[in-house]
């Protein structure tokens, strides 16, 4: 279990003061100018060395990922930092929390990672749906700029930084950095073709970094206590802590600050009162929001929360999203659910989401019922398959990852529950005459 | 220069090539729906999907750069299920109607189910409808066949230049359209037609009336602007059913004008097909026989110098070519194929063509505009500028009446003093101009069919001189013809021989006295009532103001009915074929003019269209080339003279209505009142 004095986010819960005084007295903003001042380099060099993966879902290395800007600009482009606020995957919500609660950390961030790869400006996208939390947001920056933390001079380092929020329309494809970025320059969201990817070629054709909020929030307390310290909490390729959001049937539904690759009953039973009806009574929990694939409780028994352990059991961290469910659960109710969830949010801008998530969704809807013949399992998995890896964008991906889940685990189940319905039918029919 | 393999063959490709353009290289063809060579990629089909080898996804070919090392497949079972998948996609909200559709046989779809579709669905939803959408007189739509490739869009919005077109809503939701129901306001609007790889969008005007195999297909070439497009005329026994693009990089690539495609149901009404004869000042129908006697009998003891010649828009070489040696033989020397009055000056070739040529435009960085408004004379010129304009580092300018021509333009004001100030070098154009590394102006017949029309020309000529328009291997001196006969008429000798009129002369002589007898071939575009009290002989094929005024009518055959020499404003030869016959008696007009010598007792020395070419090269050596474009030698032509204030007028009121095919268009009758007479047009009888 992690020990308070690891702890990144101190008013996770909003129990202090958000404001910059508040941050102040918990650490924010604390020799802010000496870490610009060490340079881009030494920021990159540490956040490589603290190992942290991205928090948006992917997991790609953050140190990496800041290093592929260009250290120079020929051609006069500026850079920009892009952050990800635009959280709406189903069951995730630590980003909203870090907005309302400590938006002082993310403001920091920013001007680091800012400063790490050279960027004149950043731009946070909210979610359109976070309206306080935008405004709340919005209120920090202008107490930085008020400060003078941010803006021109950064913090009194000679650093030239402008912060900029943006308020979302409430897309979900808009969570995706290039469908993001068109959104963020008035286009309509849909992702762009990669490559070039943003580092090369982002918002306004120019150089650009897109970061998860919790990845930028945390860099200002790593780059304070060192890339080692976080490091050395976890396990090796996935270090460091992470804000767990565990939701559904426990007791205690919650968000939480934990090491990386703690055990997922460890977590359920330490911060959540344990599995509504006891561990035993669990059915399944989709352990990293809902773009990832379902695992049965004979894996949750044993695995632990991280990048790769989560991996090797075919389903992923995600954005760390804990979806507990017991056994009161219709799981293919629940896909289904999620199956219409991806429908919605389709772009439609390549073809195998946008006809395909709806014809999964359909299928799953005559499943829920058992409408539908036991051939159509494999079916089913096979469009699934059809669709992933051959978009433009992850979406299909997380369309086609619960299907695949559900008919790995749950197949009798499905089995089950269209036999069912065939004997019920069967038995409703008027008894066949006689020739 | 990027090294790599594609299905085991090494290829190396110039750097930004696509994977699917090096697999084109290697002629490997892979299948695609969005992606297309003249539109941005949109990469959104995923029908081009290849396996790259060490890459965890198959990649869509369109847009993925060729990168040093990579070994693709493009033919492996990865590479084929992931199509076969993308194609059961496309299908799964297909109608399949293709029994009802007018892409019918021509369907990209159709084509590449064939080999990558099932031979039964496993979809057994219900298949989604989409409402269709209203896009004017030309376009129709029947939107659940959409398949969602933009590719509509995207010429909309980056070569006509409309940003009309757009997808709303999102998801299997996603339509195609303009939000606000209207009709497109571009005049390229038809070529969507022919980039919809279903039957989305089809020609309004043709539908359901031919099957794409039952047609009989002719290459030919426009004329109902000077831009010469390369056609192909599809032809249903003796009916021309629909005219499409053919491709030609160095005129209009792969476009053609709405006029272009879709006056052809003009070809079918107002037709001249038999001679008429005035008799009791009504027109009645006649033999050909009689006709020629009553030229024959108002031709005697007639002085040549008494008789004249008019040539229309749309007449071809050889019919010009042969009225003009006619009138030598009768011995006149007054004739005329410029009937605006445009003040071309028919000696110097690089002062009646438009020599930087319509490709040469995008090696242009700075355009000059005079009196023209190119997106109604010449719409695919004004996509050329449009095409170069989007490349960036170009400039336009325009002396004129202000357009909208779908790319900013400086407007310099109405005022055609402004070109002598650019020639003296008082206007800061000037300095621009000389500064630019490939300068070009584009001088419209606006400017010179008028009074002051050579001072004008002159004054364009001085510019170019002044400003370095013309230099080593760019000559940037361009007239922008609206007429297709006119440079061959030009280059083909119907211009007044020495001591003769031209068309003022000859009106003003007709209106005098001085000139009883003139011949129209196919001229209509100027006003009948100045032909006074002359006897009027109008050789053409509709029944428009020309044989309205006539005394006898010779029906000849319109463009798509007789194998034609026309000359675009580039000075390019190109050949028109005949694509079905002449309706009724009408003949092709080289035949007319041959046998009315023949009954005048003078017959003219050719008796085929062989020779009659063999004759138009001795004569005019310009005119025995095909396709090409040769450069006229800079000289001196235009009359330097003080040009008029008055403003320069537009030469096109009405794209739609620009000569006697098109006022017999309903479909043209329909756009022109739909865009350009508008609300305005209307009266209380209107429904």
């Amino acid at each position: 279990m992690l020990d308070d004095k690891d702890r990144i986010f101190t008013n996770l819960y909003g129990i202090h003061d958000w404001r910059l005084a508040g941050a102040r007295a918990r650490g924010d903003w604390d020799g802010t100018r000496e870490l610009v001042l060490k340079g881009r380099d030494w920021i990159i060099e540490q956040m490589k060395a603290s190992g942290l993966r991205g928090r948006g879902g992917a997991g790609f290395p953050t140190g990496l990922k800041w290093s592929f800007m260009p250290k120079s600009s020929p051609d006069g482009r500026p850079s920009y930092l892009v952050v990800n606020a635009d959280e709406s995957e189903p069951g995730t919500c630590k980003d909203r929390d870090i907005l309302r609660h400590d938006p002082h950390k993310l403001v920091e961030g920013c001007l680091l990672a800012g400063v790490a790869m050279g960027a004149s400006a950043g731009y946070i996208y909210v979610r359109g749906e976070f309206y306080n939390e935008a405004q709340r947001l919005q209120a920090a920056v202008d107490e930085a700029y008020g400060a003078g933390l941010v803006g021109k001079n950064a913090c009194g380092s000679g650093y030239d930084f402008e912060l900029y929020v943006h308020r979302g329309a409430g897309a979900y494809i808009c969570g995706e950095e290039t469908a993001l970025l068109e959104s963020l320059e008035g286009n309509k969201g849909q992702p762009r073709l990669k490559p070039p990817f943003p580092a090369q070629c982002g918002l306004y054709g120019c150089p650009t970094t897109v970061n998860n909020v919790e990845t930028i929030a945390v860099a200002p307390t790593i780059l304070r206590r060192g890339g080692a310290w976080f490091a050395g909490i976890g396990r090796p390729n996935n270090t460091g802590t992470k804000v767990f959001c565990i939701s559904g049937h426990v007791e205690r539904p919650c968000n939480v600050e934990e090491s990386m690759g703690i055990p997922l009953r460890e977590l359920i039973e330490k911060h959540c009162g344990g599995v509504r009806g006891g561990w035993d009574n669990l059915l399944a929990v989709i352990p990293g929001g809902s773009s990832v694939p379902v695992l049965p409780k004979s894996i949750c028994d044993e695995v632990l929360m991280d990048f790769d352990s989560l991996r090797e059991v075919r389903s992923g961290l995600g954005t760390a999203a804990v979806i507990v469910m017991d056994k009161s659960t219709d799981i293919i109710k629940a896909i289904a659910r999620l199956s219409r969830f991806y429908k919605h949010e389709s772009c439609g801008q390549c073809t195998p989401c946008r006809e395909g998530t709806g014809w999964m969704w359909r299928v799953m809807e005559r499943m829920v019922k058992g409408q539908a013949e036991i051939e159509e399992i494999d079916m089913l998995l096979d469009v699934s398959q059809e669709i992933e890896g051959h978009t433009i964008c992850a979406l299909g991906d997380a369309a086609a990852w619960p299907v695949q889940g559900l008919i790995r685990h749950f197949r009798p189940v499905m089995e089950q529950r269209i036999l069912a319905y065939r004997s019920e039918r069967l038995g409703r029919l008027p008894p066949a005459r006689a020739a | 220069m990027p090294k790599l393999k594609i299905d085991g063959i090494e290829v190396e490709v110039p750097p930004g090539t696509t994977v699917l353009q090096a697999c084109e290289i290697l002629g490997i063809e892979v299948p695609r729906f969005c992606f297309h060579e003249r539109l941005e990629i949109a990469g959104n089909c995923r029908m081009c999907l290849v396996e790259q080898e060490k890459a965890p996804k198959p990649i869509a070919s369109c847009a993925m750069p060729a990168a040093d090392n990579m070994v693709i497949h493009t033919n492996s079972p990865r590479a084929r299920k992931a199509r076969q998948g993308v194609m059961e996609f496309l299908l799964i909200n297909h109608p399949l109607d293709c029994p009802i559709c007018d892409q019918g046989g021509e369907c990209d779809l159709q084509d590449q189910a064939m080999a990558y579709g099932f031979d039964r669905g496993r979809y057994r939803e219900n298949k989604r409808a989409v409402k269709d959408k209203e896009l004017g007189p030309l376009v129709k739509t029947t939107m659940t066949r959409c398949i969602h490739c933009t590719r509509c869009i995207r010429f909309a919005t980056e070569i006509a230049g409309v940003e009309e077109l757009g997808a709303t809503g999102r998801g299997e939701n996603m339509e195609v359209g303009t939000y606000v129901e209207k009709a497109l306001t571009s005049e390229l609007s038809g070529n969507i037609i022919d980039l919809c790889p279903v039957g989305a969008l089809t020609s309004k005007p043709y539908a359901f009336t031919a099957r794409s195999w039952e047609l009989r297909k002719t290459e030919s070439v426009d004329v109902l602007d000077a831009v010469g497009s390369s056609i192909r005329i599809d032809a249903r026994g003796p009916q021309v059913m629909r005219i499409l693009p053919r491709l030609n990089e160095a005129v209009n690539e792969e476009w053609i004008s709405d006029k272009t495609r879709f006056a052809y149901d003009g070809l079918l009404r107002q037709r001249l097909d038999r001679p008429y004869v005035r008799r009791d000042g009504k027109l009645a129908p006649a033999t050909w026989d009689e006709a020629f006697q009553a030229i024959a009998e108002r031709m005697r003891g007639l002085a040549g110098n008494r008789m004249a010649a008019i040539a229309g828009d749309l007449a071809c070489v050889e019919s010009m070519f042969a009225l003009r040696t006619l009138m030598d033989g009768l011995g006149s020397p007054h004739r005329d194929c410029r009937q605006d009055g445009a003040a071309i000056d028919p000696t110097a070739r690089a002062g009646y063509l438009f020599n930087t040529t319509i490709a040469g435009i995008e090696d242009a960085d700075f355009c000059l505009l005079i009196g023209t408004d190119p997106r109604w004379e010449a719409p695919l010129v004004n996509a050329r500028l449009r095409k170069r304009w989007r490349r960036g580092g170009f400039q336009a300018a325009r002396v004129g009446a202000r357009t909208e021509l779908t790319y900013p333009v400086e407007e310099l004001g109405n005022d055609p003093s402004i070109l002598a100030a650019i020639a003296d070098g008082a206007h800061p154009l000037a300095e621009r101009l000389k500064a630019a590394k490939a300068p070009m102006l584009i001088l419209g017949m606006g400017a010179i069919a008028r009074p002051d029309g050579a001072a004008v020309l002159a004054a364009a000529r001085r510019i170019a001189d002044a400003c370095g328009l013309v230099r080593d291997g760019w000559n940037g001196f361009n007239l922008l013809h609206t007429a297709a006969a006119r440079v061959g008429g030009l280059d083909a000798g119907f211009v007044p021989a020495s001591g003769g009129r031209d068309m003022a002369g000859i009106l003003a002589g007709a209106a005098g006295g001085e000139i009883d007898l003139v011949w129209l071939l196919g001229a209509d575009e100027f006003d009948m009532g100045r032909l006074g009290r002359a006897f009027v002989v109008y050789q053409g094929h509709h029944g428009d103001a020309g044989a309205h005024r006539a005394d006898v009518i010779l029906p000849g055959a319109a463009y798509t009915e007789k194998d034609g020499l026309y000359v675009n404003m580039e000075g390019r030869v190109q050949e028109g074929r005949r694509a079905v016959f002449p309706p009724g008696e009408a003949r092709e007009d080289w035949r007319v003019l041959r046998a009315f010598s023949g009954a005048l007792g003078r017959p003219l020395p050719f008796d085929t269209l062989d020779q009659l070419r063999r004759r138009i090269a001795a004569a005019c050596p310009v005119l025995a080339s095909r396709e090409t474009v040769a450069a006229a030698p800079w000289a001196l032509f235009g009359v330097a003279a003080a040009v008029a204030a008055a403003p320069f007028r537009l030469p096109v009121a009405d794209f739609y209505m620009t000569d006697p095919i098109c006022r017999a268009s309903t479909t043209m009758a329909e756009c022109s009142e739909l865009y350009v007479r508008g609300e305005d047009a209307r009266t209380g009888t209107h429904g």
